[in-house]
């Protein structure tokens, strides 16, 4: 079967929009596991949250999704730093697998407190947000998907200033390459934590705003989110940025190319099998240090 | 293993039991639901309890125990029994596949934990895509009470069962984790470079474990056919059975030799006590399990079955 | 017994062995010594199944052991023990040392028993049912000893098994290290305590920087310049031959 090549260039397309979107998500999944050495599984169901988020405020203030970027980012970050400080951290007195069962197990109490609370129905923004296109050449992108693209490069742009400019970019790096190091030049290495994990859920918040407007959400729907995220920072290497912006963007195009010749059902798949085909043969991905 | 814990597991067994006997119906429904998560639970405990591999993926082999069951039984004819075998073999198989591969890469920890749970959502796309298992609208074993079919008139012996099978593995458990295989797996758990300095080989041992560990959840899965009828991609390969698995081996006591069944039944317990409380708010009781797994690791990291070992013992001492 | 020849292995652009040769007489205890950074325990890893050489071979008993993985080696009969000590926390002292033992028994009364033994033989007899996290440093380093003894080796690598031992220490554990002789096993140690090494080593080789600088007699070792040159640094031998002559 044969695809004529204008529908496959909006594939790609809309693969890459998409998939800067998913890099957004997996940048902060990255980020945390570069500095705290920890793979976040609570990650999914906090995008859900996220999302939610969004919705519930969209929906009962009526501001447009892209005004609450920047409140409910500052709002993200401070619930990411508090449950890394005062939860995750002491919970599991450092040890890694412990730290693996803690995050699971947040991430089954707070998706299925948004079961409780919205229970399972899948939400939508209200307004024609999902249907504005906009004309490049001879194809129709999605405006919002234009929007989350640039909005994704300023995100990530923005967080690698922070990180390359600023003293707490500086401390961030220095608790990432040396713990104990750090530890003894009088960085306070809990706080540093606390701002990496918050800086991770803010970039989640980013993410839910710009997914909301052509997307939907249910209490299930992080868990999808989650291993694409997963495979991308798997592919593009723990703890590189760059890895996982390409990363996303990649994904995103298998993710839309698989969806045109698979179908919806069998469209996942392709993401999955990248992603255990990388562990198996190679797990350091294709700019990270060593699993 | 001493005296009184043997003696009060056989107690508790024989009160489990009695209880098909004295209550109606729907405690028996919860009786056996919590009997086949206390199966997966005590599979999973051998691989994440006594080996030390966490998986977050053990659907993969109660799924695949359920629909080749189910499978044979529908599609081919098999008998009943056979093809509880059948589903066991092929859920052994299973783990033996996936364990190649993944224990020959290396993968521990988190890794492992997630290419796992990779394994378990390919398995229920797939399932969930393909008309030859059901797709979306899934299988439906035909009602057929009598022992030869595997299915029973009376709920009762469906609980007997369980609570047979249970026993064994309890018993099975308890022969591993005093033999030489056994302590492979705690050398393995402990340190694996001090294990192979003493000639454990580590990708043979780990293999064995998977193996065994997936044989019995997909033992569970067998069980949960035969008793349910119905089975779809979200059942068999979902993520439900993957967490309570694991919820139940981690609070009743990862590593022991009863914990999964103790985990099993308190959890399925406070999950109905929950259900009675919040009526009829979907996903409370699993907020709880959420919580008490983070309380667990946080303050009794050796479960329930740890903490009244400590009890015990404390009181002994005093 | 044990011939190690020409073993190159580089870490980044780091050489860390660098053409080391050295052969191990069967029943002797023979001595690896060096400052330290030398390569001594790479070397450990390497003769044990550890690290992989970049070139060069290491020969068993006649047999090419090169590429073997170390749970064989250890099936061969070559046993080691680490520098940095590493019990099984979670198990007790017995449980631990029948680790070792279970690769010869594999029934778990005979490997208990086997353990047992071996335990006493090393002076932990009285500590087989406490967690092994509750032993001292002394304690430790006699578990280690235990735990590689119990898999009946034919050559045991000692990998500086008196580091963090006090003189008295270290004299209740050198007659072990000779019974351990006595017995039957070849021994290969790195070292540190200069006069366990003179009291206990047949031969001594000495490793600096990643090459093998001297080998030979305990005495004619000490006098080498070389090998007072590695430790004392550039230029003392000649200081000595110097205020000797004076």
């Amino acid at each position: 079967m044969t695809y004529p090549p204008e529908i496959v260039a909006e594939a790609v397309v809309g693969g890459l929009l998409t998939g800067s979107v998913y890099a957004l998500v997996a940048l902060g999944l990255t980020l945390v596991y570069g500095v705290l050495h920890i793979i976040n599984f609570a990650h999914g169901a906090l995008l859900t949250c996220a999302m939610f988020a969004v919705w519930a405020l969209v929906t009962f203030t009526g501001i447009s999704p892209y005004t609450a970027i920047i409140p409910l980012a500052v709002v993200f970050f401070a619930v990411g730093y508090v449950l890394q400080r005062y939860l995750i951290g002491p919970a599991s007195h450092g040890d890694d697998s412990n730290i693996l069962l803690v995050t699971l197990g947040l991430s089954i109490a707070i998706e299925n407190a948004l079961l409780a609370t919205f229970h399972a129905d899948t939400r939508t923004l209200e307004g024609d947000f999902g249907f504005q296109v906009v004309e490049i050449g001879p194809m129709l992108i999605s405006r919002p998907k234009l929007i989350g693209f640039a909005a994704s490069l300023i995100v990530a742009g923005l967080l690698w200033l922070l990180l390359k400019r600023t003293d707490t970019g500086r401390a961030i790096r220095a608790v990432a390459k040396e713990k104990l190091g750090a530890r003894l030049m009088g960085i306070e290495v809990g706080h540093i934590f606390g701002i990496t994990f918050g800086l991770g859920c803010a970039c989640l918040a980013v993410a839910a705003c710009l997914l909301m407007p052509s997307f939907y959400v249910n209490p299930r729907v992080g868990n999808a989110f989650v291993l694409v995220a997963f495979t991308i920072v798997v592919l593009g290497g723990m703890g590189s940025i760059p890895g996982a912006l390409l990363g996303g963007l990649f994904i995103g195009v298998v993710e839309s190319l698989g969806g045109l010749l698979l179908g919806d059902s069998l469209g996942q798949l392709g993401i999955f099998i990248i992603f255990i085909l990388v562990l198996l043969f190679r797990p350091t991905g294709l700019f990270g240090a060593r699993a | 293993m001493k005296r009184s814990e043997l003696l009060f597991l056989v107690a508790l067994l024989a009160v489990l039991a009695l209880v098909p006997l004295l209550a109606s119906n729907l405690v028996i429904n919860f009786l056996v639901t919590a009997l086949i998560v206390a199966l997966a639970a005590l599979g999973w405990n051998i691989l994440g309890g006594l080996a030390g591999q966490i998986s977050f993926g053990h659907a993969a082999f109660f799924g695949t125990g359920a629909y080749v069951t189910e499978l044979l039984q529908l599609r081919f004819g098999m008998n009943a029994w056979a093809a509880a075998v059948a589903g066991i073999a092929a859920g052994a198989l299973m783990g033996l596949a996936i364990g190649a591969a993944v224990f020959r890469a290396r993968l521990r920890g988190s890794y492992f934990a997630l290419v796992t749970l990779a394994f378990a959502e390919v398995l229920r796309i797939l399932t969930n895509a393909l008309d030859f298992t059901g797709g979306a609208s899934g299988l439906l074993l035909k009602l057929q009470p009598g022992a030869a079919h595997f299915q029973f008139d009376q709920r009762s012996v469906f609980a007997w069962i369980g609570i047979a099978c249970v026993g064994g593995v309890l018993l099975l458990t308890r022969h591993i984790m005093h033999s030489r295989f056994g302590a492979q797996l705690a050398a393995v758990l402990e340190n694996e470079d001090a294990a192979r300095a003493l000639g454990v080989d580590i990708f043979a041992t780990k293999l064995r474990a998977i193996t065994l560990s997936a044989a019995i959840t997909a033992a569970a899965g067998v069980f949960y056919v035969q008793y349910f009828l119905y089975l779809d991609a979200n059942i068999g390969y979902g993520t439900w059975i993957s967490i309570e698995a694991l919820l139940a081996a981690i609070i009743g006591g990862v590593g022991t030799m009863a914990g999964p069944l103790i985990g099993a039944l308190a959890l399925h317990g406070l999950g109905e006590l929950t259900r009675g409380f919040a009526g009829s708010i979907t996903g409370i009781d699993l907020v709880i399990f959420g919580l008490l797994l983070v309380a667990a690791i946080a303050f009794a990291p050796a479960g329930i079955v740890g903490a009244w070992k400590r009890y015990v013992g404390g009181r002994r001492n005093a | 017994m044990l011939e190690v020849s020409g073993i190159s292995r580089s870490f980044g652009g780091v050489r860390a062995l660098d053409g080391i040769s050295l052969s191990v007489a069967s029943g002797s205890i023979t001595g690896l010594i060096g400052p330290n950074g030398a390569g001594k325990t790479t070397m450990f890893g390497v003769i044990s199944g550890f690290v992989a050489p970049d070139t060069g071979s290491v020969t068993y008993r006649g047999a090419d052991i090169t590429g073997e993985p170390a749970h064989l080696r250890a099936r061969r009969g070559i046993a080691r023990t680490f520098q940095i000590v590493q019990p099984f926390a979670g198990l007790s002292v017995g449980e631990n040392i029948a680790v070792g033992s279970y690769l010869r028994h594999t029934k778990p009364s005979e490997a208990k028993a086997r353990a047992d033994a071996v335990a006493r033989r090393v002076g932990l007899g009285a500590m087989l049912d406490q967690p092994a996290s509750a032993l001292t440093v002394a304690g430790r380093k006699r578990l280690e000893l235990a735990r590689a003894l119990a898999t009946e080796p034919d050559l045991l690598l000692l990998d500086e098994v008196l580091a963090g031992l006090n003189p008295s220490e270290i004299r209740d554990i050198l007659p072990v290290i000779h019974g351990i002789r006595a017995s039957g096993v070849t021994i290969l140690m790195i070292e540190h305590v200069m006069q366990a090494v003179m009291a206990l080593c047949d031969d001594i080789f000495v490793m600096a920087q990643g090459k093998m600088i001297a080998e030979g007699k305990p005495d004619a070792v000490c006098r080498d310049p070389h090998v007072i040159e590695a430790y004392l640094g550039h230029g003392a031998a000649a200081r000595m031959q110097e205020a000797g002559n004076a």
